[in-house]
């Protein structure tokens, strides 16, 4: 190849930089909570440099066993999951995950979730004075806590509470993770806007449940869980396309992203990054093949960047 | 080596209406693989089911570069898997997990299967026997066909190799001795596999000899000392057997390992779904991940509901 050629090709190169409420990503790329691990997992599979941004498992103030088993359970193109937000604790992120993950080139974002709002704004205040941590996202939407989590993302009022608390005690990008299991995931959106969030996350997973009818009781140890996968994908791009309309933050999108397609679904719809969550567990190079398929779109249909797509279905 | 990996189907073989055997190429993960450890198979094509499907290493082969697995059909994604034809391509990740903890030279080894739970330990006993040290089996199932030897005529054809794949056959010839029990006593001892392993620990301290009809060997009387007849268990089966088989080893002080089955999403540690109960000292219990810090655990560790 000739250098003018390259020199060339360099040129046509899309930009794949977005920013979320202030954090520089470079490409829209990233990883959904709780189906990555802290990296280490799938660092044989992928060159975790390769992601936009890694967000971690969920993190609370102290060590957390999680639910009784089984946690799992296949459904229809998807699956529940009712691990409980089984954790180390944020100190032992600090000490063993974060260090990790600093010989990487890779923002770190971390999950945090709590069961009062005390609870936010300590892991915030902490997690804020740590190097390493890019911005926190704040989980307000699980399903498999029985205090706080959901009830928190269920009300505009309190997920609102939560947002300010955590912004209060840092200088990071908040990103507010929001649930569907509500009656307007609109309401809840501007809540935590007015609050002051940097930018939004959606959506979480969808509460559900299943029965065995051989032994005529629940399948999870927890009785309910959250669906997740290719099934709830209608479902959140719908939500991500409410909430682009209504509210002025930039969204990070996800919900039963599989291939690239799935990923332009939920961009075209208005979110500014996209997160690859239960197809990890299927296929560990998704992220990557997701990132490369963006690459090849916008290539094909001679668009300079993709900040141009963000939304896009909502102009034509 | 990247994990995953696409491998290509060379056999597949039904040994019993819902058993089968099936034989890929996959050099890497033969060459790798350690007895205990699993791969985390794509079963089918599309994204319904979904998820992979963990399937114990069941026998290798690294000259030849070919590696086995022994599954029941037991659902939707077994079956896909049992659809699969010589020359298809199957998606694995693996060898995943830590596998049983290789006995010293010296040590007696008892190897406790119930039903398909002799997959992984049919790999162990492969490299127990290949360095010359002869293994107790002791085997149980439901039924005799769910040992699959003698095959049901026209099931377990190797084909053009002419030779029928036996897992009773090969064990016998890796020079293991083997006990069999089944449910309805069809053959072997009437019973379940524990019953059978607790009355062989009982007849050696007794000098009786009551065992000699259900194996095909002969209780050996000189050996009275326990562990001088068992001193390591290896055990894999349904979790109501292991549960009775770690009771039985930790009143006996043997030291054993389990390989422990859970539903898994990742099969790589980052999902968290595949928790077990172990001991731990602070909280009485701590969840592991099978697919991490198992599918074989310690005997002693595992907590047990
Ligand atoms: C580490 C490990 C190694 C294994 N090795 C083997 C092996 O060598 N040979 C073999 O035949 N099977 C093995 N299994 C079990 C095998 O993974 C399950 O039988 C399989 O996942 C069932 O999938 P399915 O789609 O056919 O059935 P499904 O439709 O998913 O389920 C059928 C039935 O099996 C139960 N089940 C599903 N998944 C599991 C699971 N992971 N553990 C226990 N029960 C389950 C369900 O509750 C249901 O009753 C292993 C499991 C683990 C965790
Ligand atoms: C096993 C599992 C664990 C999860 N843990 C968390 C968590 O700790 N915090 C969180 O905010 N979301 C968690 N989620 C939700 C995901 O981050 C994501 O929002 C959801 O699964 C939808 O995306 P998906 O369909 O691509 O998986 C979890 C999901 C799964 C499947
Ligand atoms: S299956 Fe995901 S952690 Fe074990």
């Amino acid at each position: 190849m000739s250098e003018a050629t390259s020199g060339e090709k360099a040129k046509e190169k899309p930009n794949l930089v977005v920013n979320i409420g202030g954090l520089r990503l470079k490409n829209p790329v990233t990883t959904a909570s709780g189906t990555f691990g802290f990296g280490p997992e799938y660092a044989p599979y992928i060159d975790l440099n390769r992601l936009g941004a890694i967000v971690v498992k969920g993190t609370t103030l102290q060590p957390r066993l999680g639910n009784p088993t089984p946690r799992l359970v296949e459904t229809p193109a998807g699956i529940l999951n009712s691990i409980g937000l089984q954790n180390p604790g944020v100190d032992h992120l600090i000490e063993e995950a974060l260090p990790f993950l600093a010989q990487y080139d890779l923002p770190v974002i971390v999950n945090i979730s709590g069961d009062t709002v005390e609870d936010y704004a300590r892991l915030a205040e902490k997690l804020g004075r740590t190097a390493g941590v890019a911005g926190l996202e704040v989980n307000i939407s699980c399903p498999n806590v029985k205090k706080g989590g959901m009830q928190f993302g269920s009300d505009p009022a309190m997920a609102a509470e939560v947002t300010r608390a955590v912004k209060e005690n840092t200088d990071k990008p908040v990103i507010v993770k929001l649930s569907p299991n509500v009656t307007s995931i609109v309401a809840v959106a501007e809540g935590v806007a007015r609050a002051g969030a940097d930018a939004l996350s959606m959506i979480n997973t969808l509460l559900g449940m299943a029965i065995d009818i051989k032994r005529k009781r629940p399948l999870l140890g927890n009785i309910m869980g959250g669906l997740s996968g290719p099934a709830i994908r209608p479902v959140a791009v719908r939500a991500v396309w409410q909430v682009y309309r209504e509210v002025d933050l930039p969204i990070i999108g996800m919900g039963g992203i599989v291939t690239v397609e799935d990923a332009l679904e939920f961009i075209l719809a208005g979110a500014t990054a996209v997160a690859v969550g239960t197809a990890n567990f299927i296929n560990p190079r998704a992220t990557v093949e997701v990132l490369e398929g963006i690459e090849k779109y916008l290539v094909a249909n001679r668009i300079h960047g993709i900040r141009e797509l963000v939304g896009a279905a909502h102009r034509t | 080596m990247s994990p995953m990996s696409d491998v290509m189907v060379l056999k597949q073989i039904r040994l019993a209406p819902l058993h089968y055997r099936l034989t890929l190429a996959a050099p890497e993960a033969a060459r790798e693989a350690r007895p205990g450890q699993f791969l985390h198979v794509r079963c089918g094509e599309t994204l319904d089911p979904l998820l992979r499907r963990p399937i114990s290493i069941h026998a290798v082969d690294r000259e030849k570069g070919e590696l086995s697995l022994l599954y029941r059909v037991a659902g939707r994604g077994t079956a896909l898997l049992s659809e699969k034809k010589k020359g298809d391509t199957i998606s694995l990740l693996g060898p995943l997990g830590r596998g049983f903890t290789m006995p010293s030279v010296s040590e007696k080894v008892s190897v406790v299967a119930g039903g398909i739970g002799i997959a992984p330990l049919y790999f162990l006993l492969q490299e127990i026997g290949a360095r010359g040290q002869a293994a107790t089996v002791f085997w149980g199932a439901a039924t005799r066909e769910q040992f699959f030897s003698p095959a049901a005529p026209g099931q377990n054809n190797d084909g053009a190799a002419g030779r029928c794949f036996s897992v009773m056959q090969g064990i016998c010839e890796q020079g293991h001795k083997i006990f069999q029990a089944s449910d309805d006593g069809s053959v072997g001892f009437h019973g379940t596999i524990t019953d059978l392993f607790e009355q062989y620990l009982n007849s050696h301290r007794s000098g009786e000899a009551v065992l000699s009809r259900y194996g095909n060997i002969v209780t050996d009387h000189e050996q009275f000392k326990l562990d001088q007849v068992v001193s390591r268990v290896y055990g894999c089966g349904p979790r109501g057997m292991l549960k009775g088989l770690c009771g039985v080893i930790r009143q006996e002080e043997i030291p054993g390992e389990v390989s422990l089955e859970e539903r898994m999403g990742c099969g790589v540690g980052a999902c968290l779904s595949c928790a077990c109960k172990t001991r731990d000292e602070k909280d009485g219990f701590q969840y592991r991940r099978v697919c991490v810090e198992g599918p074989v655990f310690s005997a002693r560790e595992v907590v047990w509901d």
